[in-house]
């Protein structure tokens, strides 16, 4: 005999239902950013570059590889170049703003994608354990061990520096690290009762690690996610300043920095105006991971 | 002669916390006085405010907790005009305060005897030899044996229970004139709960210190304290003398409370529970009247609910007051009425699960290169009979292996040994991953923890939306069908099935549990602790809906609990575990009456009895759980019985004494003579 033959009143329901919608309840560290001061400063700086990235054609004054001739011989900011040139003529302020294009495509896809293949072989490593977790684990230990800049440089030297192939190299050196906190999380959320209810139910094992767990993992996921991003800012002006980021005439901020760092004593805005493009962009990315950590601990 | 001052007096007490939302009333104005060495009981359920009275009194409120009018007067001087200095002075000093958890009380890297000795050193500046000397006293004052070899030890290297005596005597060395403890024994097993409060009546006595003692549990209340106060929406709803108190209740709340407790000796076969109906009051929301009106089967609107109700004197009780209009005018209270009980089925049915010989351990630590360590033995040869349409309670402390069983059962984890048949068909050695659907529909599970049982990720019919799903194979529309209909199956409103977990409270989280349990009309249901962390009156309601389901639905109920009132009430057959061995099982009249096995004994006189009347002898049973890695080869129990023959307990297996009506007992006291001892104990007790 079944359920379905019991009759029953309940109690009225004795509160008004706050409903909060879906994605936001999906989203629920990011809902409340305007809570905290450190988010909303973290979030205007990444947000001025997005939009800077965004708006690169028109609000850039010039081609970004266009030189003047007057501009290489007076290179210092003028009312023609508000941030002035660099030494070949090229105004800094629109290779600036089509730079910020560049790192702003390339970290977020590879921080993605490394995300993607991090949370696959987190969930599977600290679902499974066992065989499986050694695996991962000690894979992910061997690739973290290694000195990621000689890694950088071997890999980006022998397949040629292009934007894929940046993406890639940064994907698999982040994938190791976002896998071991998504394994942390999961051998904790795995013990949860809701998961034995879920297997109890049979529901099979991609099911409950992509439903049941890796929701529950993405206030941490999306805090680590931002500080990826800023170090991956980092990592790609490195790659520029080693002469093995995205290939040149392009603007790239560590590329501008490494073209012109040797005229330091003599024109210093040449590699300074780009070092703090990229300090503040990482800064944004930090504010916000702080900002929305704090959120999360207080929830 | 002239009333000497209250060591703690709490007058007109508005305790708030200022959130960005505006101000959120804890009390609205409470007062209570406690004088000098007197034990006074702080009885509410959670929510009610009780803990954050206790940490107003030391000022530890955090950033948003304030005082916002009123007045607490430690030894007559106002907490509020002192500075963080005098506070520092008094804080561990003169006001101890005693936690739920030990553990966190405990500082992880220091001995024992650093930690004691800090109190005295620090506060009194006395030299290290006195300190020492002080610690050492204290630690045989808290019944340690060998004090020495305890304070060398480090927090992690003693049980719950010793912790929890360690934190006791950490509090009362530095001889305070307050004692505060909040909840202290609601982590504890009842045996050790048991010890843990005589320690606390003897020793408040014997240093004459006040007491002020939290607990939602009236039993641990009526054992220890001379007053009780209960409180309910942050008002002091009735207040007196622990006789006056629980022998005439005058508030229709404390009433509730009292009804909504099974006691020991009730079953679901003489009456139901009576739980509380309706929510308990929110701060946000109070009421102009009496903030329990809404839920009072007493209540008249025009009387109750328009103007503050005052604190009345109890006629004819001095010190015995209650909040409210018709304190004169209750009927004298009763313990017992209650609806009509279920009719008892004394046919019997068919044998649906057997587990025989059922083991399980564990390997102990995992390293990289293998498994390494010696098998802890969760379970040891278990055998048990589960017959159709009926109710069998495990009970025992913690660590007997009780959920251990449970998850073999459900298939979370796979026997080691012995075989579990249900309807004919092993699964002992299937984990659920391994088993079809057919059979995974068969078994459910309600989990113990309300706030880990829902994904907080999905709204609450979710979950009950997929088992119908995967266990009926039923289609999208008609899942959410059948989600309405679970929700009403038990008492839900079917609109809770859109919001989140968050928000629904503990009990209803419950209810949901259940309703996902039985959404693949299973034979089994499993209920691993349904109600240990609920309130009591949330208890008593889940409680009655499991026993009114398990009535219409005629599925049988494994029912895994440490109360074992609860266990009296809703089981039809217990088995007492120790150890990972059943040491009694039987129907539940058999098991709780005499001849009982010793442990079964010992557990049923440290339960603690809402009732001061009977402030029972306990049996208390000294040392600790053996550990499972070494099992004695005798009887389980051996080590800590007190009624223990000689060596043969050690040495050789106790048999299986079969009694009447399936009832058996693993001792080596004969049944007859186990029946005379039970009985001189109970005529001892009466003296």
């Amino acid at each position: 005999m079944g359920f379905e033959s019991i009759a029953r009143t309940h109690e009225a329901s004795p509160r008004p239902a706050r409903r909060p919608g879906r994605l936001a309840a999906r989203l629920s560290p990011l809902a409340g950013l305007a809570g905290s001061r450190t988010t909303l400063v973290g979030l205007a700086i990444v947000l001025f570059w997005v939009a800077a990235a965004v708006f690169a054609p028109l609000l850039s004054p010039y081609p970004p590889n266009a030189t003047a001739m007057l501009g290489a011989t007076h290179p210092t900011p003028s009312a023609a170049h508000l941030l002035g040139t660099d030494h070949l003529g090229r105004d800094i302020l629109s290779r600036v703003l089509w730079g910020a294009r560049r790192v702003l495509t390339v970290a977020p896809i590879a921080v993605l994608s490394a995300a993607v293949v991090g949370c696959f072989l987190g969930l599977v490593a600290g679902y499974y354990r066992g065989i499986a977790d050694l695996l991962i684990s000690r894979v992910a230990d061997i690739l973290l061990s290694f000195p990621v800049i000689i890694l950088y440089m071997i890999v980006l030297t022998l397949f040629g520096s292009s934007a894929l192939n940046i993406i890639l190299v940064i994907a698999i050196t982040k994938a190791p690290i976002i896998a071991r906190i998504v394994r942390g999380l999961t051998l904790e959320l795995r013990e949860r009762e809701y998961v034995a209810a879920a297997k109890m139910r049979g529901e099979g094992a991609l099911f409950i690690m992509l439903v049941e767990i890796l929701p529950n993992a993405r206030g941490p996921l999306i805090v680590d996610m931002c500080l990826r991003m800023g170090y991956t800012t980092i990592t790609i002006g490195v790659l520029g300043f080693l002469g093995i980021g995205l290939p040149p005439p392009d603007p790239d901020w560590g590329g501008m920095v490494k073209d012109t760092y040797g005229m330091m004593s003599v024109w210093p805005h040449m590699s300074l105006i780009p070092c703090a493009a990229i300090s503040s962009l990482v800064i944004g990315f930090n504010l916000l991971a702080i900002g929305l950590r704090e959120r999360a601990f207080r929830a | 002669m002239p009333e000497p001052a209250p060591v703690l007096e709490l007058d007109r007490v508005r305790l708030s916390f200022m959130t960005r939302k505006g101000e959120l009333n804890v009390t609205p104005g409470l007062s209570l006085a406690l004088a000098r060495g007197e034990a006074l009981g702080l009885v509410g359920e959670s929510g009610s405010g009780k803990s954050t009275v206790a940490f107003s009194i030391v000022r530890y409120l955090g950033p948003l907790g304030r005082v916002v009018s009123g007045r607490i007067l430690f030894e007559g001087r106002d907490t509020a005009a002192m500075s963080e200095a005098e506070l520092r002075a008094i804080r561990g000093r003169r006001i101890a305060m005693v936690y739920q958890d030990p553990m966190s009380s405990l500082n992880p890297v220091m001995t024992i005897e650093r930690q004691l000795m800090e109190v005295p050193r620090l506060h009194e500046g006395v030299g290290e030899e006195e300190a020492r000397a002080r610690a050492t006293a204290m630690l045989a004052e808290v019944n340690f044996a060998d004090p020495a070899a305890i304070m060398a030890r480090y927090p992690h290297q003693l049980s719950g229970g010793q912790q929890q005596r360690i934190v006791i005597a950490m509090a009362l060395i530095g001889r305070p004139t307050l004692l505060i403890m909040d909840e202290p024994t609601t982590g504890l097993d009842v045996t050790v709960e048991a010890a843990v409060l005589d320690l606390v009546s003897a020793l408040r006595k014997r240093h004459d210190t006040a007491l002020l003692f939290i607990s939602h549990n009236l039993g641990t209340v009526a054992q220890v304290c001379d007053r009780i106060a209960v409180l309910y929406g942050g008002e002091l709803v009735e207040e007196g003398s622990i006789r006056e108190v629980f022998a005439n209740p005058r508030h229709p709340y404390t009433r509730g409370l009292l009804d909504c407790l099974p006691r020991l000796g009730r079953s679901k076969h003489e009456s139901k529970l009576r739980p509380i109906p309706g929510q308990a009051l929110s701060p946000l929301a109070r009421p102009p009247g009496c903030g329990f009106a809404p839920r009072c089967p007493h209540a008249e609107p025009e009387r109750c609910m328009a103007a503050p109700i005052p604190s009345l004197a109890v006629p004819g009780e001095p010190g015995h007051r209650a909040r409210c209009v018709k304190v004169g005018e209750l009927a004298s209270w009763r313990p017992e009425p209650g609806a009509p009980g279920e009719d008892r089925d004394e046919a019997k049915s068919p044998v649906l699960l057997k587990a025989e010989k059922l083991a399980k351990s564990y390997r102990q630590s995992i390293s990289t290169f293998g498994r390494s360590g010696r098998p802890v033995k969760a379970l040891n040869a278990v055998d048990l009979v589960l017959r159709r349409g009926e109710t069998l309670a495990i009970v025992g402390e913690s660590g007997c292996g009780k959920s251990t069983f449970a998850r073999i059962l459900s298939g979370l984890e796979v026997a080691s040994a012995g075989r579990v048949e249900l309807d004919g068909e092993e699964i002992g050695a299937r984990r659920v991953e391994a088993r079809p659907n057919s059979l995974k529909r068969k078994l459910q599970m309600v989990f113990q923890n309300p706030d880990s049982t829902l994904n907080p990720s999905h709204r609450v019919g979710y979950s009950v939306a997929r088992a119908l799903k995967r266990l009926k194979g039923l289609g999208t529309a008609a899942a959410a069908d059948g989600t309405r209909r679970l929700f009403e199956v038990v008492s839900l409103a079917p609109e809770l099935a859109e919001r989140t977990p968050q928000q629904l409270s503990g009990g209803q989280k419950q209810r949901v549990a259940i309703a996902r349990a039985l959404a693949g009309d299973p034979d089994i249901v499993i209920a691993d602790e349904p109600v240990s962390s609920l309130d009591v009156s949330v208890q008593a309601a889940i409680i009655n809906l499991l026993s009114e389901l398990q009535a219409e639905c005629r599925e049988s109920l494994i029912f895994i609990s440490h109360d074992l009132a609860v266990v009296r009430y809703l089981a039809d057959h217990v088995a007492v575990m120790y150890l990972g061995k059943v040491v009694e099982f039987g129907p539940t009249d058999a098991v709780f009456a005499p001849p009982h096995h010793p442990y079964t004994e010992a557990l049923l006189s440290a339960v603690p009895v809402p009732d001061p009347e009977q402030r029972s002898q306990r049996i208390i049973l000294e040392g600790t759980l053996p550990s499972a890695i070494d099992l004695p080869a005798g009887c389980p129990f051996a080590s800590r019985c007190p009624r223990k023959v000689g060596e043969i307990c050690d040495t050789t297996p106790p048999p299986e004494q079969q009694l009447e009506g399936g009832h058996r007992i693993a001792c080596h006291i004969p049944a007859k003579e186990l029946e005379r001892l039970n009985a001189a104990s109970a005529a001892e007790k009466e003296r």
